[in-house]
């Protein structure tokens, strides 16, 4: 057996062209699962970064908190949650959601703290409240550090959602882990080359992102920086 | 689980010296690949900052190499090293440690002020001398800042070996949940944070007795 000869078994077994164990499925639940945890991610952790980065109180604990959570294992929280709660998607999210929440919070911190002090304070010289600045200057000028911070939250929750398959979670990870228990390897291949291919694709569209979606003027500002270089 | 309580003690108390194997074995599969990582990153990043243009394409390729989900590339090893093999997870483990050490070697090698080389030179420092008096040292607070982020997210990462047979302190989490039985997930997640926590005092003290000109923290916030 050779990589040739797994990969065309799993991709021309009928069971994995349609119906609930296809390809398109399970990436569709892969992408729904980690979307739904890197949002309410985002949700707690951008609002409460951009606070935090913005008064300067509790930076300190966010780095430690941000370091606690590297050392978190990712198959210990997800079995221990669904021991707790019980089997089922909701159990698992609350695991996902921890891990992906810390990268999110030292991206907002970070950014807005990197925001020059002199367009900060020129933009309450000329009259604006702090929440404006903070939504109409430190925000955009965040946005770089954010979008990193959601390309590592990303790649994380993708990763996770994988480990998660073990616990009963659908998505790719189910065939990483159906074919070691049924001892077909093509299909641990084929699952664990989908994981690492939607990983990459995903890393692409954050380059993409940084490259297009910015707003204008931090892209020119960074353009200028990348030539000074 | 309606009566089965989030720990019972004495299956900690009973299981000691099996705790202690597990961790052991948890510490060698974890922290070795660091090592190899850092023996390698050195002469690497020398190498790269000599030569910034190979560096460009080597640095994207890290990046996405630490990107990949290590469950897929354990299970992707296991044709050619074997499961249950400590070579299945230590190998991609040493390419993460890789890929943290080296951007955060070639970070402290180019913050060595041009001065400072400057001033070396004139004291009649050759490439050499100035190399392993000056520019290494002065790299010391950035290796050892990558260095804690390496060494925590590999302690925290071989457990996840534990689905290809070799985890170490991550086969808690297996047989916990195989027998819906808590208390050895909760012990798994606590020694692995315990000795997260240990390496990473141990790398702030270096810090300290290596560099005690750097009082704050420098590079590396990954």
């Amino acid at each position: 057996m050779n990589w040739l000869s797994w990969l065309s078994d799993f991709f021309s077994d009928p069971n994995h062209r349609s119906g609930p164990d296809s390809i398109a499925h399970r990436i569709a639940e892969h992408l729904a699962f980690s979307g739904e945890a890197l949002l309410f991610a985002a949700l707690i952790a951008v609002p409460l970064g951009l606070l935090i980065g913005y008064t300067g109180r509790g930076v300190t604990a966010v780095t430690a908190l941000a370091g606690f959570a590297r050392a978190l294992p990712t198959l210990g929280l997800v079995t221990l949650a669904v021991l707790l709660a019980g089997v089922g998607d909701t159990a698992v999210l609350v695991p996902l959601v921890a891990l992906a929440a810390p990268p999110l919070l030292v991206a907002a911190v970070e950014g807005v703290r990197g925001t020059d002090p002199d367009v900060r304070d020129a933009a309450r010289g000329i009259g604006l409240t702090h929440p404006q600045v903070l939504w109409h200057v430190c925000l955009p000028s965040a946005a770089p550090t954010l979008l990193a911070g959601f390309r590592t939250a990303a790649v994380q929750v993708i990763a996770t959602a994988t480990v998660a398959a073990y616990v009963g979670l659908g998505g790719l990870g189910r065939y990483v882990f159906d074919g070691l228990a049924t001892r077909k390897y093509a299909v641990t291949a084929g699952g664990a080359v989908l994981v690492v291919l939607l990983a990459v694709a995903a890393q692409l569209l954050f380059v993409l992102l940084a490259r297009y979606a910015l707003p204008r003027g931090v892209r020119a500002q960074r353009r200028a920086a990348d030539r000074t270089r | 689980m309606d009566d089965e309580p989030i720990v019972r003690w004495y299956w900690i108390g009973d299981h000691l010296g099996y705790l202690g194997n597990l961790l052991a074995d948890h510490a060698v599969i974890a922290l070795v690949p660091v090592l190899i990582g850092l023996l390698v990153a050195v002469p690497l990043g020398l190498a790269c900052a000599r030569y910034p243009r190979a560096y460009q394409p080597l640095a994207a390729v890290f990046n996405v190499v630490y990107a990949l989900p290590a469950v897929a590339v354990f299970m992707l090893l296991i044709p050619y090293t074997g499961l249950a093999t400590q070579a299945t997870v230590m190998i991609p483990l040493t390419f993460y440690a890789l890929a943290v050490l080296l951007p955060t070697t070639v970070d402290g090698l180019r913050a060595v002020p041009d001065a400072v080389r400057q001033a070396a030179t004139a004291m009649g420092y050759g490439p050499w001398h100035r190399l392993t008096a000056v520019e290494l040292p002065a790299a010391v607070p950035y290796l050892i800042a990558g260095l804690r982020v390496a060494a925590v997210s590999s302690i925290s990462l071989a457990s996840v070996g534990a689905l290809v047979g070799r985890g170490g302190l991550g086969y808690l989490f297996m047989d916990g949940f195989q027998r819906t039985f808590p208390t050895p997930i909760v012990a798994g997640i606590a020694l692995i944070a315990a000795l997260a926590l240990t390496v990473d005092l141990v790398l702030v003290g270096a810090r300290r007795l290596l560099a005690p000109w750097a009082v704050r923290e420098k590079g590396a916030v990954r």
